[in-house]
């Protein structure tokens, strides 16, 4: 039940032309760059601030409210941040290198390979844990980021120099794939999403062997995030960037529009550093809902008070919470639930699922509950503060400038008597959709259905505890 | 069989969200609160009212000047040590309503927050409700 979108050959030209994408990157990088001067030479008050209001309000909720859940892993193609190092890489800003031809700087003074100029990207690190203990590690400092201007664009900065430095040693986005600590939650919840890029038939891909979809073409680039796209069954690690549907010279690849979720119906053979980031968001989840928008002043102050013997204490406890508490809870629920379920006769067989492949099978059930909590979470604060975008845009540094007449806009909270009844269908459509991926998850490991009802009620539990710390 | 558990789910949900509830809450009154505002925090934290009651909030800051916005009833007032501000408004709507700063205080004003509950909080029971509604009948659906 999908529909091959790139099929009209409008859509198709405009989806191989580089143009648009290339053109949303650039405007995205012009405003990253003002993000970053306003983060270093704007007013320190992060509400009159450019960058803080249009990263942590306007990009985050775009983020979370839209690009996500519509889209997938679409901002990934368009994100500033790889954008440099991409153009160091292929040498050129628009038009592909002939055959696709990257350059790194390690392909031309370490020669690390036969070919000049592959230096491949070390194998312990081919998971997203880094990109998950790198999402903790900003968590950590996330009530000092997400209100002082300097830490933002000092953040940023150190993200687009972390890509660049990555880009000249590795060649693709290998810090996009295995680093990014945004890609990471990105990537698991663009699952969800009812978008995606596919092969039509893998039987042609099976017979195409010059793969120029992985290894580049006149056409355009290799892959930039390492897929083979016959192999591609989620959009776990597609940005839909549209570069095999450049290269692929059979017209085998496809932009399908689908039912929401697909990518999750399949629990089996899931990674446990793709579960661990799905229980790790919905820590994270909690721990800024109790923080930055519970009525609790003195925790926001301590979150914010970096290096003090109390900012260690929180530290300490939001790594528990999200690290062991969290996780801990859940794999204990799956563990009553196979308990409950007896000896399954899958089991017995011999079929059944080691504990690892169960855990992460069941954490699917975790990506649509995960994504319903932080839209949820997304709406709280952004409809009460996005108000401040307006001034902001026409006086970026707070130095009392008025580009746009807009500078003197007040304040002004939008829909806030709505909030809870946008949020409650939004949780329970979540909810819904884990319960029914806690039971798949059963059934597709050989378990009986009772297995899944610890799982469910983990789930039942985490959306009552939101609504207890909003509504009550 | 699984739409028709499926239908009485969503019907039992719009239930438990929409129906009208005979709840009589207290006699209403007039409530006189003072709220205390300093360094991103609202003490009390948390202000509990009953439906109907005539609110009236006195702000008092501290330390810098501080706002007092009620979400959902749209009233604010403004206040600076030594010059307190007051809002007034009738608690017509149960649930919980954030109250936030409304002037810009330092780096964490966006999230100077406190909550306005107001008895009987049926917003809430209803979510939750309708939460373990949703989900029992999701079990049931997704059973086999």
């Amino acid at each position: 039940m999908h529909y091959a979108i790139s099929e009209i050959p409008v859509i198709r030209r405009f989806l191989k032309s580089r143009w648009p994408q290339w053109g949303i990157t650039v405007l995205t990088l012009a405003v990253f760059v003002v993000v970053i001067v306003t983060g270093l030479f704007g007013t320190p008050a992060g509400n009159h601030n450019f960058g803080i209001i249009y990263v942590w309000l306007v990009w985050w909720a775009l983020l979370k409210l839209v690009l996500v859940p519509f889209l997938g892993r679409f901002w990934c193609s368009i994100c500033p941040i790889p954008a440099p190092g991409d153009w160091l890489q292929r040498r050129s800003i628009l038009t592909p290198r002939p055959g696709g031809k990257l350059y790194t700087l390690a392909g031309r003074v370490l020669r690390k390979s036969a070919a000049g100029a592959v230096h491949p990207w070390p194998r312990f690190l081919r998971n997203i844990w880094a990109q998950n203990f790198g999402f903790l590690a900003v968590a950590l400092f996330s009530a000092l980021i997400l209100t002082s201007p300097l830490a933002t664009a000092l953040t940023l900065l150190a993200f687009i120099l972390t890509s660049l430095g990555v880009s000249l040693l590795f060649e693709r986005r290998a810090f996009c794939r295995y680093l990014c600590p945004i890609g990471g939650f990105v990537g698991v919840y663009g699952q969800v999403a009812p978008v995606a890029v596919r092969v039509k038939d893998p039987a042609v891909c099976l017979a195409h062997t010059e793969k120029p979809c992985y290894v580049g073409s006149d056409a355009g680039y290799g892959c930039p995030y390492f897929n083979l796209p016959q192999k591609l069954n989620t959009n776990m690690l597609c940005s839909m960037c549209g570069e095999c549907l450049r290269t692929c010279d059979r017209n085998n690849v496809a932009f399908y529009i689908r039912p929401p979720g697909v990518d999750l119906l399949d629990t089996r053979d899931r990674r446990l550093d793709e579960a661990f980031n799905g229980l790790m968001m919905l820590a994270a989840a909690f721990v800024y809902s109790v923080v930055l928008i519970g009525a609790d002043g003195r925790l926001k102050v301590i979150a914010r008070a970096v290096g003090t013997p109390e900012w260690f204490a929180y530290a300490a406890g939001l790594l528990l919470f999200s690290v062991a508490l969290v996780p801990g809870l859940f794999w204990l629920c799956v563990r009553l639930g196979q308990w409950m379920a007896g000896r399954d006769p899958a089991a017995a067989a011999g079929r059944g699922s080691r504990h690892a492949d169960l855990f992460a099978g069941y954490a699917t059930a975790l990506v649509p509950l995960g994504l319903a909590i932080w839209i949820a979470f997304t709406l709280s604060f952004t409809l009460a503060n996005v108000s401040y975008a307006w001034p902001a845009l026409s006086d970026p540094f707070g130095w009392g400038w008025d580009l746009f007449g807009t500078a003197a806009m007040s304040w002004t909270p939008y829909l806030m008597g709505i909030i809870a009844y946008l949020q409650i269908p939004v949780l329970l459509a979540g909810l819904v959709a884990a319960v029914a991926l806690a039971f798949r998850a059963a059934r597709q490991h050989g378990q009986r259905p009772a297995a899944a009802l610890p799982v469910s009620a983990f789930c039942v539990s985490a959306v009552v505890a939101l609504l207890t710390l909003y509504m009550a | 069989m699984r739409w028709i558990a499926g239908g009485i789910t969503v019907a039992a949900v719009l239930l438990a969200l929409l129906a009208p509830l005979p709840v009589a809450g207290a006699a209403p009154q007039e409530r006189h609160i003072t709220v205390t505002a300093s360094r991103f925090a609202f003490e009390p934290g948390t202000v509990r009212v009953n439906r109907g009651d005539t609110v009236t909030i006195r702000l008092e800051s501290t330390d810098v000047v501080h706002g007092l916005y009620v979400d959902g009833y749209g009233v604010s007032a403004q206040a600076e040590p030594g010059r307190p501000g007051l809002v007034r408004f009738v608690a017509d709507r149960d649930g919980a309503f954030h109250f936030r700063c409304a002037t810009p205080c330092g780096n964490l004003h966006p999230f100077m927050i406190g909550k306005l509950i107001i008895n009987p909080n049926l917003t809430w029971l209803r979510a939750v409700a309708a939460t373990l509604v949703a989900a029992a009948g999701a079990v049931v659906v997704f059973w086999k």
